[in-house]
């Protein structure tokens, strides 16, 4: 019934968060069809804005936005002005999504036993490493690590390709490049939810039981010291699954991250307008299913 | 390996209060006390530089891209200004964006999550789908419009009140406060679902069941439970938000010029990697300081963590 | 959707898959836990099919890889307006008169013409054997309809202004006319038009070179509307047609084998790539991925001094100048001394030396140096001690009492790299703060249009080569002068430049008008002009030709095996 509730809602969320995305980016100056060139003379500009309905009323753009929006149409892009905003977007999530999904999968890869090992081996050396080695991670970003590693790996060592999105080599490196960073976080997530849980009476009182140290500790404290890291990944895999920009930008990876940026600096109204409503639906339905994974993971959690 | 029971000593010592258990602890950490004394000294450098430097940060002269040497001991950049000076500057900057960062999100994020988390049921609803929305939207196109629409008032409002010196940072503060209003929103996600989970617990029921008020149960029980994964949490969204500020500077839309942020030094330097040459100060240099930076403020918060929390085993 | 989906390996895709499965189960093995199977039964169906789509297809090499530029806007001649798409529009699609090798004008799809002795008359004769790729003739009607599209208020197209210049082309784009057929163009027979201009002008045939000019499929725009350019099949009249074209990735362009001169079409399949990276073009070009590098903001200008040593990089002159635009009414700016100190501050060799460094050359005047035909005035060299005095006698002797100048930039770092410069050396001659004000592009756009700025960055690139295309910029009711400034006798000299026929008379007049501009009413100062350069292996590419347009007719590029 809960998750009934939720569902429904999500439609009054889009609706708010197309409204607002609206709203901004159309508050600030400047056009889809300003440039560097003006064309010569002022009647093109008008006729050009007109074609798109720019110099309309906003409440009439705003209500074909919506009637589009109902129809599944986004309208074409106003950058790209032979393609549909559908057609940019079917073309180019499919391929943000595979990057995404499988950049989340290494940060988990990484992250988790990391966190883990980190959080068990209490007060030694290794701990102090893995903590190091995490915030390294942390403090280290996309922007940086990306052109790092298509120079060491693409072209001083020659082993993988330096850009584009052919094959399953091509895919390697921006995995790499996406998923470090968030790794880093998994690990420290991990660390203090497992730190946290391995305080907890039940534990004590499972290893006065007998329980020997490993069976404990992955049983039972996992699954609560993972709660921090299922939070976090909610938002971690929608950020994901859109597109890095600068994964996507260092790699010429074919996806809509890029676009997220570039429609919003190049006012492209309906592309913003089609990005914002995908992205907020899959952010919606992603912490819905953490939501939900959070009464799995631990049976005291309820929903009123 | 892990103590199941507290060790029990012949002769217990004095009573010490928990403050200064705490602070025990805390000076045996020794990754925590070198942190803490290296931004200490941190601090100290960048807020003393102004008075001891050779350079001004954005003066600019011949010698181009210079390596570190004994009268540039980082270097210069492409405008042969001294690196040095532009890191302490940058370093004022910075910390000031992780300060807002991790304030907003402690004061904001946390509240926001303990509130919805411990109240549940349609307040926790509504709170959530807030942050929801607030999510949603790329968080570029929130700070953008915030700096470009709030910019004359802003400059001038502080040209009335303050003078045209102050007024010139304006561009600065409206990007601390962009940044600010999209960094506490994975902070109270996080702090809802560790409060939904404690709110639950049999100790909190037990509180109820003798009739403790809601705040002292939160100031009590929930509050310092969650200050592990709070801490941690802090110490995660500094860089975050310094980081993010580093890619506004990648999009040439962070701090203005002349003016340097650890982050924009960073992005900077990102932009000399290439196949071609590198000039491996402009990158290694900013991108050093911050992760020593980012490593001490970690261990701090690890020894915070570790020192004022009522259960470690570890004592 | 293309091949792109189907072309992809069985074996790719189960990789894939099982990395992006495997991964997670491994570590929620430790769960052991997981409820509802269901639930990971239907998440692993889904990651499944996006696989289906999202993994990739492999691409058989092209006989020629280029990266062009940045991501085509649109193919659509009418509505083209960035460099990079031109040049692909040009391989599609063809107009009467197309550029050789060397970017000259040569018969295209016209074989001959003939002008009228007072210059106003063209006519053009069309070849015989013309069709387009899909079979159908093509004819003067379609020539008549594509100007008539381009000029037509509701294309709305950007560079309608090019047929400006024929009669009653403007009325009718504006809206005055409603009736095309009275716009100087007429079909006499289906092989014979005839162009009717408002004046004598020299560089018309250049034009009709030009891709908006472009014969385009009547009967293809007229069913798909919008999306003509990517609706299957594309009827085009150029050397080469669309093979596929995936979205931030690359253009495929296969040989017309029904193109009038498909004989000379060297390469069967040529890709283009689009990116918007400097560095990933330059690492894509270093690995061997990429044959050619023509696009100049595509090298990375952190290393263009290195670079222009390479064995592989061919330099030119390009016809773009970088200058700054000074908004002259606002004041002090207003006062032609003022402006004439800023001029005299700027030291261009510091800027061409240290920040850009691609051996461009420092510009004391507007229009490129190299336009046959045309000699430009000498400008003013940089002179710090008659810039102080000029500002002295102005009123604001060492630069006390002046206003702060907001300096208007956008976001790329040479901008602001240029910008840190001028402004240290506008602090150092003259005693004046500046302060840099970055923008957006869009904002920096809707400021200098608005005349909300103090000085400007600002970059003009030539259409065609000519000095028109540089000068008329600044005419009082120029779109794209955008300074305030209005001069009537600059708009008198160049109105009368472009009626006279004598050469040496018109550059005479243009001269005297950029005299006016660049040493007398500085409502600009040049800074440099642009270096064009091409990267490609002059042993293994041939049929690439630097030249000051940048333009290459792609069906003459072949590489050797």
């Amino acid at each position: 019934m809960y998750y009934l509730k939720r569902i429904l809602f999500m439609i009054p969320l889009v609706l708010i968060v197309s409204f607002l995305a609206f709203v901004f980016v159309r508050s600030l100056p400047g056009g889809p069809f300003d440039k560097e060139r003006q064309p010569a003379s002022p009647e093109i500009k008008r006729n050009l804005r007109a074609k798109y309905h720019l110099d309309d009323p906003k409440w009439k753009q705003y209500a074909l936005y919506l009637g589009g929006l109902i129809r599944g149409d986004f309208g074409p892009s106003m950058k790209y002005r032979d393609h549909s905003v559908n057609d940019i977007i079917k073309q180019g999530l499919p391929v943000s999504m595979t990057l995404g999904l499988l950049a989340f999968c290494f940060a988990q890869a990484i992250g988790v036993p990391l966190g883990f090992y980190t959080a068990v081996r209490r007060g030694h050396w290794q701990e102090w490493l893995g903590s190091f080695i995490a915030i390294v991670l942390v403090s280290v970003p996309a922007l940086v690590v990306a052109p790092l590693l298509v120079m060491v790996f693409g072209i001083k060592l020659g082993m993988l390709p330096v850009a584009l999105w052919d094959s399953p080599k091509h895919v390697i490196l921006p995995t790499a490049a996406l998923g470090l960073y968030f790794s880093g976080r998994v690990a420290r997530l991990m660390r203090e939810g497992m730190l946290s849980t391995l305080k907890e009476p039940f534990v004590m009182t499972a290893q006065a039981k007998g329980l020997s140290h490993s069976a404990v500790l992955l049983k039972h404290a996992f699954r609560l010291g993972v709660l921090p890291v299922v939070s976090y990944s909610g938002p971690m895999l929608a950020d994901l699954l859109v597109g890095s920009f600068v994964v996507e930008n260092v790699f010429r990876i074919p996806g809509i991250g890029v676009s997220f940026v570039n429609s919003f600096l190049n006012r492209d109204y309906t592309m913003l307008g089609g990005l914002v409503v995908i992205y907020a639906v899959f952010l919606l339905l992603l912490n819905l299913v953490v939501d939900f994974l959070y009464t799995v993971l631990d049976p005291r959690v309820r929903y009123t | 390996m892990m103590q199941v029971a507290p060790k029990i000593t012949a002769a217990p010592g004095p009573l010490q209060s928990p403050g200064r258990r705490g602070w025990l602890r805390f000076r045996r950490n020794s990754p925590a006390m070198i942190s803490l004394i290296f931004l200490a000294v941190l601090l100290a450098l960048v807020l003393v530089w102004p008075w001891l430097a050779p350079y001004p940060y954005e003066k600019v002269s011949e010698a181009q891209f210079q390596g570190p040497s004994g009268e540039h001991w980082f270097g210069t950049d492409v405008h042969g200004r001294d690196l040095l000076t532009r890191v302490f500057f940058g370093a004022r900057i910075s910390l000031m964006v992780g300060a807002v960062g991790a304030g907003v999100a402690l004061l904001i994020g946390v509240t926001w999550g303990a509130v919805a988390g411990y109240v549940g049921g349609r307040i926790d609803s509504m709170l959530m789908r807030m942050v929801d929305i607030l999510y949603s939207l790329p968080s570029i196109v929130i700070v953008v419009v915030l700096i470009t629409t709030l910019q004359d008032v802003t400059r001038r409002s502080l040209a009335r009140i303050a003078g045209d010196g102050v007024a010139s940072w304006t561009p600065t503060l409206l990007l601390l406060a962009g940044l600010g209003a999209v960094s506490w929103l994975t902070m109270a996600r996080i702090v809802r679902g560790q409060v939904l989970s404690l709110r639950n617990r049999a100790f909190v029921h037990a509180s109820i069941a003798l009739g403790a008020s809601h705040t002292r149960i939160l100031l009590r029980h929930i509050v310092p439970n969650i200050a592990g994964i709070v801490i941690v949490y802090l110490a995660l969204t500094v860089p975050t938000v310094i980081l993010y500020e580093s890619f506004l500077s990648y999009l040439g839309m962070g701090i203005q010029p002349p003016m340097a942020s650890w982050g924009s030094l960073l992005a900077e330097g990102t932009s000399q990697l290439n196949v071609v040459r590198v000039y491996w100060w402009l990158l290694v240099i900013p991108g050093g300081l911050l992760v020593m930076t980012l490593l001490a403020l970690n261990f701090l918060g690890d020894g915070l963590r570790d020192a004022l929390d009522p259960k470690d085993v570890r004592d | 959707m293309d091949g792109f989906t189907n072309a992809f390996p069985r074996r790719g895709k189960a990789f894939c898959f099982a990395v992006a499965v495997g991964f997670p189960a491994l570590t929620r093995l430790l769960a052991r836990r997981i409820r509802p199977r269901f639930a990971l039964v239907t998440v692993g169906v889904a990651l499944f099919s996006i696989f289906l789509h999202g993994c990739g297809g492999p691409v058989d090499r092209a006989d020629v890889v280029i990266i062009n530029g940045g991501e085509p806007e649109t193919l659509d001649p009418a509505i083209v307006t960035v460099q990079a798409d031109l040049r692909l529009v040009r391989a599609l699609f063809e107009g009467l008169v197309r550029l050789n090798v060397k970017a000259e004008p040569e018969p295209g799809l016209a074989h001959r013409w003939d002008i009228s002795p007072d210059g106003l008359r063209y006519t053009f004769y069309l070849r015989s054997n013309l069709v387009w790729s899909t079979g159908e003739p093509i004819t003067s009607a379609d020539v008549l309809y594509s100007w008539r599209r381009v000029l037509n208020p509701m294309t709305a197209a950007d560079y309608a202004g090019q047929l400006y210049f024929v009669r009653n082309g403007r009325e009718y784009n504006i809206g005055k006319l409603t009736n095309p057929d009275e716009v100087g163009i007429q079909a006499l027979d289906p092989l014979t038009i005839q162009v009717d201009l408002v004046a004598p002008t020299p560089f018309f045939l250049s034009l009709c070179t030009f891709p908006t000019l472009a014969i385009v499929p009547q009967k293809a725009i007229e069913r798909h509307r919008d999306r003509w350019t990517i609706a299957k099949p594309l009827p085009v009249s150029g050397a080469y047609q669309l093979d596929f074209w995936r979205l931030q990735d690359r253009i495929r362009m296969r040989k017309n084998p029904l193109y009038w001169d498909a004989a000379a079409t060297r390469s069967e399949v040529v890709d283009f790539l689009s990116m918007d990276s400097a560095n990933t073009a330059l690492n894509l070009y270093k690995t061997g991925e990429a044959d050619i590098l023509w696009d100049k903001t595509l090298v990375p200008s952190e290393v263009i001094d290195v670079l222009i040593n390479d064995k592989d990089c061919h330099r030119f002159s390009y016809l773009g100048t970088f200058f700054l635009r000074i908004n002259v009414t606002r004041p002090p700016f207003d006062r032609p001394l003022v402006r004439r100190a800023l001029a005299l501050a700027v030291d261009r060799r510091r800027i061409v030396e240290r920040l850009t460094r691609g051996g461009e050359l420092p510009a004391h005047h507007f229009t490129p140096a190299g336009i046959p035909g045309y000699q430009p005035p000498d400008g003013l060299k940089h002179n710090p001690e008659a810039a102080r005095a000029a500002l002295e006698q102005a009123g604001f002797p060492g630069g006390r009492n002046f206003p702060v100048l907001n300096y208007l930039l956008t976001n790329p770092r040479i901008e602001q790299q240029i910008g840190v410069e001028l402004q240290a050396m506008w602090q150092e001659v003259l005693g004046i703060q500046v302060q840099l004000r970055q923008n957006e592009m869009k904002v920096y756009q809707s400021a200098q249009t608005a005349l909300d700025y103090d000085v400007s960055r600002s970059s003009w690139i030539g259409d065609y080569n000519d000095p028109n295309t540089f000068l008329e910029l600044f005419t009082s009711e120029n779109g794209n002068n955008r300074t305030g400034w209005k001069n009537p006798r600059y708009d008198e000299l160049i109105g009368q430049a472009n009626r006279q026929i004598d050469p040496v008379k018109r550059a005479a007049l243009l001269r005297e008008a950029e005299t006016l501009l660049v040493e007398e009413e500085f409502p600009i100062i040049p800074v440099y002009f642009y270096a064009g350069l091409n990267f490609f292996d002059g042993t293994k590419i041939e049929g690439v030709y630097t030249n000051v347009v940048d333009e290459h007719p792609i069906q003459a590029i072949w590489k050797r095996k």
